[in-house]
C-alpha cells in the first residue's frame, strides 16, 4: 500500500526494495522531499530504491544534483537503486551527464522490481 | 536532440534559476545551498562546497553537498595563497590541504573574486560521467561561481548596510532619550520657579500623554503630546517670580503680565528643530478656549490645534486637583461638575470624554497601572460615586457629540440645497 508521507511524496515497499514516486517537475523542492523519503526508506533497512519518474516531464540541474546526492547516499549503504519510466528525453539527459553510469534504468516499475529481485530477502521492512 | 544542444539548453536553464536565486531576497544561506546545486545539477557534479572568507584566516563553510559534515573543518588561508586567487583562475586544491581535499573526492578550487576582493572559494569534486573537466565545463563554471560571488558580495553589503542603520537606530534612541531627559529637566526648572506648582509640568505631560493615547493617536504622536505638556509653561520662565508665587489671586495688570507667557513660550520653542511636529503651537495656544475667550489669540473651537486643546484639559485638571497658594485643590465631584459646565466653551468635548474614560478605565482596575490614581494621591479617587460621576459625564458628553453632528449635518445639507 502507498504510503503518503505527510501527503508529499508517494512510496511504498516491496520486501526491502522502496519505491518512491517523483513528481511531474523535479526541482529542489520536489527533490528535497524525495531526497528524504529516500534517506527515510534507506535508515529503515531498505537495501533498494526504486525512484518511479511515471510522472515526471522534466528534471532541472537542482535536480540533478539532489539525484546525485541520492545515488551517493545509496551507494554509501550499500543499497541498489534503479530510475523507472523515465521519459525520453531524461534518458538522454540522465545519459549526457553520465548519471546512467551508477543507476540502472527500467522500462517500468514492474521491470526495476523484477531486477532488483535477487537483492529481495523475506523480511519485509518495517516502517 | 543533438547532445550538444541538449547541454546548451540545460545550462542556460540552470544559468537563468541561478541568476533569479541570487537576486531573490531570500534566505542568505539557503541562496548559497541552492546556488551550489545548480551548479553541481549543471555539470553533474557529485560534491561540491562553498566557503566565505573575508580575508587571511579561518574558512566558513556555507553549504556542502557530498562531503562529510566535519571535512572542511578548521580550514585556514594564508594571505600569500590568498593573493594567488586573485587572478581569478581554478586550481586543483589548496596547497596546506591537498591530502584532505583529494580524500574527499575534490578536484577543483574556484575562487570568487569580486572587485578585487576574494569573497570566497566553491570546491567542486569530479563528473560523474566520469569525463575529465572540458574548457567549455571550466567557462561554465567560471561564470556560474562569478554569479555566487556577486551574491555572497550583495549579502556582505546589505549585512553592512544593516548592521549601520542598527547603530543608526541605536543613536536615534539614545538622542531621543536624551531629548526626553532634558525636556524633563527644563520642565523641572520651570516648575521649581513656581514653589505651589512642583511637578505641575511633569503631571501635565501625563496626562496629555494618557489622553492622547485614549484617543487612538500614534505613538510618535503621544510622546509629541507628552513633550509639549512638559514644556507648555516654559514661558514663564520670563515672567517674574513674585507674580507666579503670589499666595492671593493676582490684580489685572499682573494678571496681563503672568498672560505673555503662552506667547513667550511659543518664542523659545519655535526655533528649536523638535523631534515631533507643532510643540511651540501646542504650548502657545493651551490657554486658548473653544469659545474663543482665552488668549493670547483668542482662536475658537476649529482654529485650535487638538494637541494644544489636549495640553489645556490636562493642565486645567492638574490646576484643579493640586493645592493653590490661595485655594485647596477641589473635590472630584467638583472637578467633574466643572469638566461638564465647560465642555464646548472652554474644553473640548471630545477630549473630556478621553480622559473621562482613562480614568473610568484605572478605577474600574482595567489598565495595569495606575498612573493617573498615582498622580492624585491615593485616596483622591475612592469614593463610590466616581464610577457614577464619570459613566454620566461620558455620556452625557457623547450625547451631545451626537446632538452636534445632527446639527452640523442638516447645516451641511441646507448649505448644499
Amino acid at each position: 500500500m502507498d504510503t503518503p508521507n505527510g501527503g508529499q511524496v508517494r512510496s511504498h515497499c516491496v520486501g526491502t526494495t522502496a519505491v518512491v514516486y517523483a513528481s511531474d517537475y523535479l526541482n529542489k523542492l520536489s527533490g528535497e522531499k524525495i531526497e528524504r523519503e529516500c534517506r527515510r526508506q534507506l535508515n529503515c533497512g531498505c537495501r533498494a530504491l526504486v525512484i518511479d519518474f511515471s510522472d515526471t516531464k522534466l528534471v532541472n540541474s537542482i535536480g540533478i544534483s539532489i539525484l546525485l546526492g541520492i545515488i551517493d547516499v545509496a551507494e554509501k549503504s550499500g543499497a541498489q537503486i534503479v530510475f523507472s519510466d523515465v521519459n525520453n528525453q531524461t534518458v538522454e539527459l540522465f545519459e549526457m551527464l553520465g548519471l546512467t553510469r551508477h543507476v540502472a534504468l527500467a522500462k517500468d516499475e514492474r521491470e526495476a522490481l523484477l531486477n532488483l529481485s535477487h537483492f529481495e530477502t523475506t523480511t519485509p521492512v518495517v516502517h | 536532440m543533438e547532445p550538444s544542444t541538449q547541454k546548451l539548453i540545460h545550462t542556460f536553464g540552470a544559468l537563468a534559476d541561478l541568476g533569479q536565486e541570487i537576486a531573490g531576497a531570500g534566505d542568505f544561506t539557503e541562496m548559497v545551498r541552492t546556488s551550489m546545486h545548480l551548479l553541481l545539477g549543471t555539470l553533474a557534479l557529485r560534491r561540491g562546497a562553498v566557503v566565505e572568507c573575508s580575508g587571511p584566516g579561518p574558512l566558513r563553510c556555507v553549504a556542502t553537498w557530498g562531503l562529510g559534515d566535519q571535512a572542511l573543518n578548521g580550514f585556514e588561508i594564508d594571505e600569500k595563497e590568498l593573493e594567488s586567487f586573485l587572478d581569478g583562475e581554478i586550481r586543483e586544491s589548496l596547497c596546506k590541504y591537498r591530502d584532505k581535499l583529494a580524500n574527499e573526492g575534490i578536484e577543483l578550487v574556484v575562487p570568487m573574486v569580486v572587485r578585487g576582493e576574494v569573497t570566497g572559494l566553491v570546491l567542486l569534486g569530479g563528473k560523474a560521467s566520469g569525463e575529465e573537466f572540458s574548457n567549455d565545463d571550466f567557462e561554465t563554471i567560471r561564470a556560474m561561481v562569478r554569479h555566487i560571488g556577486v551574491g555572497i558580495h550583495t549579502h556582505r553589503l546589505l549585512e553592512q548596510v544593516a548592521q549601520r542603520a542598527e547603530e543608526n537606530r541605536r543613536l536615534y534612541d539614545e538622542l531621543r532619550t536624551i531629548y526626553r531627559d532634558t525636556v524633563r529637566a527644563f520642565a523641572a526648572a520651570i516648575d521649581i520657579k513656581d514653589k505651589y506648582t512642583q511637578g505641575h509640568s511633569e503631571r501635565v505631560g501625563r496626562y496629555s500623554e494618557i489622553i492622547a493615547r485614549e484617543l487612538g493617536w500614534s505613538e510618535e504622536e503621544v510622546e509629541g503630546i507628552q513633550i509639549a505638556g512638559y514644556l507648555h509653561d516654559i514661558g514663564k520662565l520670563i515672567v517674574d517670580r513674585d507674580i507666579i508665587n503670589a499666595p492671593y489671586k493676582i490684580d489685572a495688570k499682573n494678571s496681563s503680565e503672568l498672560n505673555r507667557h503662552p506667547n513667550a513660550g511659543y518664542e523659545i520653542l519655535a526655533p528649536i528643530r523638535h523631534p515631533y511636529a507643532d510643540i511651540p503651537f501646542m504650548a502657545k495656544h493651551h490657554h486658548e478656549r473653544l469659545d474663543g475667550r482665552g488668549y493670547p489669540d483668542g482662536l475658537t473651537d476649529q482654529q485650535i490645534p487638538m494637541g494644544a486643546k489636549i495640553v489645556s484639559l490636562a493642565d486645567s485638571f492638574d490646576a484643579m486637583t493640586t493645592d493653590r497658594p490661595y485655594k485647596r485643590r477641589r473635590s472630584f465631584e467638583d472637578v467633574v461638575i466643572d469638566l461638564r459646565e465647560n465642555s464646548g466653551k472652554q474644553f473640548d468635548g471630545k477630549v473630556v470624554a478621553a480622559f473621562a474614560r482613562a480614568i473610568l478605565k484605572e478605577v474600574k482596575g482595567e489598565t495595569r497601572e495606575r498612573r493617573i490614581t498615582k498622580m492624585l494621591g491615593k485616596s483622591y479617587l475612592e469614593s463610590d460615586q466616581v464610577e457614577t460621576l464619570l459613566t454620566d459625564l461620558i455620556a452625557d458628553l457623547e450625547d451631545v457629540d451626537r446632538i452636534y453632528k445632527i446639527f452640523q449635518d442638516e447645516q451641511d445639507l441646507s448649505c448644499k440645497s
